[in-house]
């Protein structure tokens, strides 16, 4: 059970009746049973974690030239939620998705040796890669979720890059489907998924109708290092190519950057003798 | 422009058929980058840290031998159909470095049971005893050693003492051999042994060895300097009964098996030695950013740039022979004289990394807080097992004078 906001309003997403338990969508489930399902996962390239992280000299953005790059952590969640998925036969496919320039590539064929069927890689470049959003990405899964006949689609939570957990609530809105958000822990259940959130509160379960949009967070699993035989595999699976504008999508973007600065430097503290020097200054700054 | 065409279409093709070129040494294919990383993070994240503790308590590292089975690491070389990875012999190098790079003592498992166990059953195995010796031992479950060493001699392989008669149907093998890694962990063994003495190094055969099996003991486990997670003794075989069946190769092709087995086997060791140099040189180069001394980091002093040059000019060099050697012996070229090459350089440039690593580390370096110790104890052992540094020595010799001969 949700509390209520401090101040008594409930925010609206909160006035949904809890007793249900069935979001119903209206996009009707499309009468395909689970096992032929078809799992569309979306995977980021972004600078790896491990990378310690530099802004330009100009301010525009992070140096990306000659730095390491990897799969999002959180996408590579999604892809091993995925393949348990398929691995305990209520999914048939899965086709990894990345948008990006040539070497987004990579980071499908990666998804490919973790276990996915195919790719798609959506070509973006240049411009408008540097300001390619969640919105328009968002625009792109759905149309490939059209298109490829997906009923479920998993995405990482956020990106460890532009940590902006938007992409799978804005496809979910765009495709009319039910979204289960933050999972940490993914079950079917009679042809509809039971999907356990991490919440501010604690933990959420909530049960979806198929098509939905899933997205990964931390503790949905302990992704797989990819096994030699699946690399030598992923070789001969396939990767098409598809372009924005064949799915109807235009990538401009609405947002424009305006600067980018790295965090203050931190400054040194003050160290106090006793608890009430300390409680003394903190209401002299106004703290308490 | 047809032409260019041409040249460019072969040498496409050269590459999709296996057969390296040099550009492979500036940039690795794809498939190779993939296999890498996974081998690295895999050592990053579950090696380097129980690294010191598997030292400290000798501790054979079965979960993660397992779990690299699980990968395809124990078998890499060993086709597709018998269970193994199906990959080149460079993949199976870069494994080696990556692993040894987080716990030497694994590579060195993993090592043993590529190219001394695995190898010359692959290479001169019947159908019958490839199933039955090798598709048990890639799954992790199982690991295998080799047994050529003895009490009496080490480099001097041709001078086998151990003995093995015919009696009816089976082999009766007496004798002891020196030195056998993994063998208090393994579960066969490929035991080298004289059926005609006469006949010198050319009376020796090669036999596989269940373990346990009667007649066959192990000794104490030795005491090492370093590489302890992995076990090292004495085999003692007392009318240790085998089948026929169970001999490797025709009666008498002993040497020839060994020799070629450890050619390949160099490679292997050669890169365990490149992956404890590349850990040393990632522990001396992250200490030098962090330490101050005279008022900045000392990474900014030229003593420790000059010495942190040399430790990476070392170990890269060390690294591109091993790729060469490995890119040649994958494209079916002789490749003794590389092999011998990469094993001299990457085991020295281990020995002179991690003593050069302790020395930028100063005290810190003396003590087990740091894993600079433990490198330099690992590294020691490169230089002698697997061929010592005098005998790659001779081997190069040989091949060069060779190629001069009148």
């Amino acid at each position: 059970m949700l509390n209520p906001a401090p101040n008594g309003v409930t925010p609206l997403a909160l006035r949904i009746d809890p007793s249900a338990e069935v979001y119903r969508c209206p996009a009707s489930n499309r009468g395909r049973s689970t096992m032929s399902a078809r799992v569309l996962v979306g995977v980021k390239r972004v600078i790896d974690y491990a990378v310690k992280i530099r802004v330009k000299p100009d301010h525009t953005g992070v140096v990306t030239d000659g730095v390491k790059h990897s799969m999002n952590p959180f996408c590579e969640i999604a892809v091993e939620e995925a393949v348990r998925l398929k691995e305990k036969k209520f999914v048939k496919e899965i086709v990894a998705v990345s948008c990006g320039p040539q070497q987004v590539q990579e980071t499908i064929r990666t998804a490919l040796a973790m276990g996915a069927d195919r790719g798609i890689h959506v070509e973006v470049s240049g411009k408008d890669y540097e300001t390619l959003g969640p919105l328009q990405v968002s625009k792109i899964m759905a149309a490939l979720a059209k298109k490829e006949e997906a009923d479920l689609i998993i995405l990482g939570k956020q990106a460890i890059d532009d940590d902006c957990n938007q992409t799978g609530q804005m496809t979910a809105a765009l495709l009319d489907w039910p979204q289960g958000t933050f999972a940490s822990e993914l079950t079917l259940e009679g042809g509809k998924l039971k999907v356990v959130r991490e919440i501010d509160g604690g933990l959420e379960t909530i049960m979806i109708n198929m098509p939905a949009v899933v997205t990964a967070d931390l503790r949905l699993n302990t992704p797989r290092y990819a096994t030699l035989p699946n690399i030598m595999k992923a070789k001969k699976k396939k990767i098409a190519n598809v372009k924005p504008a064949d799915l109807g999508v235009d990538v401009s973007s609405r947002l424009e950057v305006l600067n980018v600065e790295e965090p203050a430097q931190r400054l040194a503290g003050v160290k106090v003798e006793t608890v009430e020097d300390l409680v003394g200054k903190l209401k002299e700054a106004g703290r308490i | 422009m047809a032409a260019l065409f041409k040249a460019r279409r072969a040498l496409g093709m050269a590459v999709g058929h296996g057969v390296r070129c040099l550009t492979q040494l500036a940039e690795l294919p794809e498939l190779h980058q993939m296999m890498r990383q996974t081998c690295r993070d895999y050592a990053q994240k579950e090696l380097a840290p129980i690294a010191a503790q598997l030292d400290k308590d000798h501790m054979f590292p079965a979960k993660q031998v397992q779990e690299l089975g699980a990968m395809g690491v124990m078998a890499v070389e060993v086709p597709e159909s018998l269970g193994g990875a199906g990959m080149d012999y460079l993949a199976y190098c870069l494994a080696v470095e990556e692993l040894s790079r987080g716990c030497a003592s694994t590579g060195v498992i993993v090592s043993v049971n590529n190219s001394l166990y695995l190898g010359p059953i692959l290479k001169f195995g019947t159908e019958e005893q490839k199933k039955q010796w090798i598709t048990p031992f890639t799954t992790g479950e199982k690991v295998g050693c080799f047994a050529l060493s003895e009490p009496g001699n080490g480099s001097d392989a041709g001078a086998a003492s151990t003995l093995a008669r015919k009696e009816g149907d089976e082999w009766i093998l007496n004798g002891t051999k020196a030195w056998i890694t993994n063998c208090w962990d393994a579960s066969a063994t490929v035991v080298f042994a004289t059926t005609d003495k006469s006949l010198k190094h050319k009376g020796i055969s090669a036999f596989l060895v269940p373990m346990p099996h009667p007649g066959l003991s192990l000794g104490k486990k030795e005491d090492k300097l370093g590489i302890r997670a992995s076990s090292t003794a004495n085999i003692i075989l007392e009318d240790c009964r085998v089948p026929l069946g169970n001999m490797l190769g025709e009666r008498g092709m002993g040497f020839k098996i060994a020799m070629q087995t450890l050619d390949s086997g160099r490679l292997g060791i050669a890169a365990q030695a490149i992956g404890i140099a590349q850990a040393a040189l990632d522990c001396a180069a992250d200490y030098a950013h962090k330490r101050t001394a005279f008022g900045a980091p000392i990474g900014k002093l030229q003593a420790i740039q000059f010495k942190l040059a040399d430790m990476a000019l070392a170990t890269e060099s060390a690294r591109l022979l091993t790729w060469k050697a490995a890119m040649l012996r994958d494209a079916k070229k002789p490749f003794t004289k590389e092999a011998a090459m990469a094993k001299l350089a990457a085991s020295e440039a281990a020995t002179f990394v991690s003593h050069q690593a302790i020395q930028v580390l100063g005290g810190m370096g003396y003590v087990t807080d740091m894993p600079a110790e433990r490198h330099y104890r690992d590294a020691r052992i490169t230089e002698i097992y697997e061929g010592t540094s005098e005998i790659q020595r001779l081997v190069i010799a040989n091949s060069i004078l060779k190629e001069y001969q009148q």
